[in-house]
């Protein structure tokens, strides 16, 4: 079936018209476990792309190679054409590829807006040297923080920017490492599980903070259970099982690919959830 | 037992030169550890390095006084990278195992016999001061005030050495309140997520490595100035005395070093005069006066027992910033 993000037909690893993030032969074994085996994956740019899977499917795992936080076995991978295979984690965060974390990694004990000063890029006052001089960052400090604050205010977190990271809840949390991860500005933000523990009132503001992402120009990769989001939010679902690609396409479409639902989504394929958490596989013998 | 000589001493211990090297060396540590999150278990070492460095500049190369200063932190900065290139791509508990192993590494080579002609072996060095005594800038004569009244020698000492701890302290104050700080203090917490924004982790941890232990440096030449340069004073013990007073004032905080360190070396005084007034009195009977010496350290540490139980953050820390959770 034809569409207008995919080069011809949608199927596991087919071209886009226009990719930010091209893979290529990405594996990772730990000992005898494949656990990512990716021939060839492309993430349209300016979309919402969902990857969805089994637990231990592979796509955390794919998150960490992606951003450099582990090294594959095999593989390479450009993000804007720019190569990134062997790149630390913290350069392939400076070319405008920030992640979030599946288990939240907010700086407990920083404030909320250290938090999200801390998210800045290029703040000249992060030099050992430059710190002791204050006129060399104090103005750079104030743009971030009114930044900061235009964030914390979308994120309603703007009544807690004093209090330690540490005071909020989980769900706050992951709204404030999102938050974060966006003060620098990135190109491509991946997020892992970034409604795991968030409470269903929060869920429908943070699917209009991802969609206003989109509407930014902002490129959207995230891993998700949440069925229902994945359904209202992505423009594209990539599905793994057992570290490969099984399928890919609109959501409309992959939710009905059997492939998709043999290794996935059970018996409630087509019935919308909500935001309750889904029966995950129902085993198939 | 004369109440005025026991707490004359102990009040002395404020202002002494020793105070203020712990007092600079406890800085560091808390660059290391209260900021930076780096489990420094070497911090002898580096003081260790100031005291040679300076010494053996002075006696055996002919530096003049600021050359062998500047040689000492020289030569910190080569041993924190010694340090810091194989460890701190690592979990933290391997800079602890690194660190104190190579305090010790560093400890045996300076005691060494072949080695005597240089560092003076067992016997360690002495009179490598006369330059720094000759800038004395105050007159011949007494200074101060009971407790803390002093010759002109000492007070030149205290003065340079509690001058120094001064700069420090404002130094890491503004450090800790700028961006900078901010990357660290982040480290502290997660060094991933600290990556993952961008932060380049391995850099700001050497950074911090070479800064705290270029304070242990300066410390190590403060703590000679007033006494010769021994081999045994550069043990595992002197470490664990530095940790005890960082966090008996609280490992991420500004002032809490310095104060540890008056808190720590008032009360080894007072209680070895107390002790030793009790036992001349023959109030104590079950102790030697050898004995007091080993006695008040178990004091120190039942103390330093309480304080971890009763107050992990030290005396001036916030609970919330930074408990003792290694």
């Amino acid at each position: 079936m034809s569409n207008d993000i995919s080069v011809g037909k949608a199927a596991p690893g087919c071209k886009k018209v226009d990719p930010i993030l091209v893979a290529d032969n990405v594996t990772r074994q730990f000992g005898g476990l494949t656990a990512v085996n990716v021939d060839h994956l492309e993430i349209p740019r300016g979309m919402i792309t969902a990857l969805i899977g089994p637990n231990g499917a592979g796509k955390t795992t794919l998150f960490n190679l992606l951003t450099g936080f582990d090294k594959p076995t095999t593989g390479s991978w450009n993000f804007e054409g720019k190569d990134l295979a062997g790149v630390p984690s913290y350069k392939v965060a400076r070319l405008g590829m920030v992640r979030t974390f599946q288990l939240t990694k907010a700086l407990s004990m920083l404030t909320v807006m250290e938090n999200m000063r801390l998210g800045a890029q290029n703040q000249p006052g992060e030099s050992f040297f430059a710190a002791l001089i204050r006129p060399l960052w104090s103005s750079f400090e104030a743009k971030i923080t009114a930044r900061a604050e235009d964030l914390l205010k979308r994120f309603k977190l703007d009544a807690k920017q004093d209090d330690f990271a540490a005071a909020l809840s989980g769900g706050q949390r992951k709204l404030l490492e999102m938050a974060r991860a966006l003060m620098s500005e990135p190109k491509l933000v991946m997020l892992d599980e970034p409604m795991a523990g968030v409470n269903p009132a929060l869920t429908q503001s943070l699917l209009e903070h991802i969609k206003d992402l989109k509407k930014n120009g902002t490129t959207v990769l995230f891993v998700e259970h949440d069925m229902h989001m994945v359904r209202h939010i992505s423009d594209w679902v990539v599905v793994m099982a057992e570290g490969k690609i099984v399928a890919e396409g609109p959501p409309a479409i992959v939710m009905k690919d059997q492939a998709v639902i043999d290794a996935y989504l059970g018996a409630h394929a087509d019935t919308d959830l909500g935001t309750v958490a889904i029966k995950v596989v129902k085993e198939k013998k | 037992m004369d109440w005025s000589l026991v707490i004359g001493n102990a009040a002395a211990e404020l202002i002494s030169p020793t105070t203020a090297a712990y007092a600079l060396a406890a800085v560091g540590l808390a660059v290391h550890f209260g900021y930076t999150g780096l489990l420094n278990f070497g911090q002898a070492a580096f003081m260790a390095i100031g005291a040679y460095g300076f010494a053996v500049s002075v006696l055996y190369f002919g530096l003049p006084f600021w050359g062998a200063v500047l040689a000492s932190l020289l030569a910190s900065v080569v041993f924190a990278l010694i340090l810091g290139i194989p460890t701190l791509r690592l979990r933290s508990d391997y800079l602890a195992i690194v660190t104190i192993a190579s305090a010790e590494i560093l400890r045996y080579i300076v005691s060494t016999t072949s080695l005597a002609s240089v560092t003076g072996g067992a016997g360690g060095l002495s009179a490598f001061a006369g330059e720094f005594y000759a800038m004395n800038p105050f007159p011949e004569g007494n200074y101060l005030f009971w407790p803390f009244d002093v010759t002109a020698k000492d007070l030149w000492v205290r003065v340079v050495g509690w001058s120094i701890v001064a700069l420090a302290t404002l130094l890491v104050f503004a450090l800790m309140r700028s961006p900078w700080g901010r990357v660290v203090k982040g480290i502290r917490e997660d060094e991933d997520a600290v990556r993952s924004l961008g932060k380049n982790v391995y850099s700001y941890k050497m950074q911090s490595l070479v800064f705290g232990g270029a304070l242990g440096t300066l410390a190590g030449i403060i703590f000679i100035l007033p006494r010769s340069v021994q081999p045994g004073n550069y043990g595992t013990g002197l470490t664990f005395f530095i940790w005890t007073v960082m966090l008996l004032g609280g490992a991420a905080t500004i002032l809490g070093p310095v104060v540890g360190s008056m808190v720590f070396w008032v009360l080894l005084s007072l209680t070895d005069g107390l002790l030793q007034g009790l036992v001349n009195q023959g109030v104590i009977t079950f102790l030697t006066t050898d004995q007091i010496g080993p006695v008040r350290f178990i004091l120190i540490g039942l103390g330093l027992m309480a304080l971890v139980v009763f107050r992990p953050q030290g005396i001036f820390g916030n609970k919330k910033e930074l408990q003792f959770n290694v």
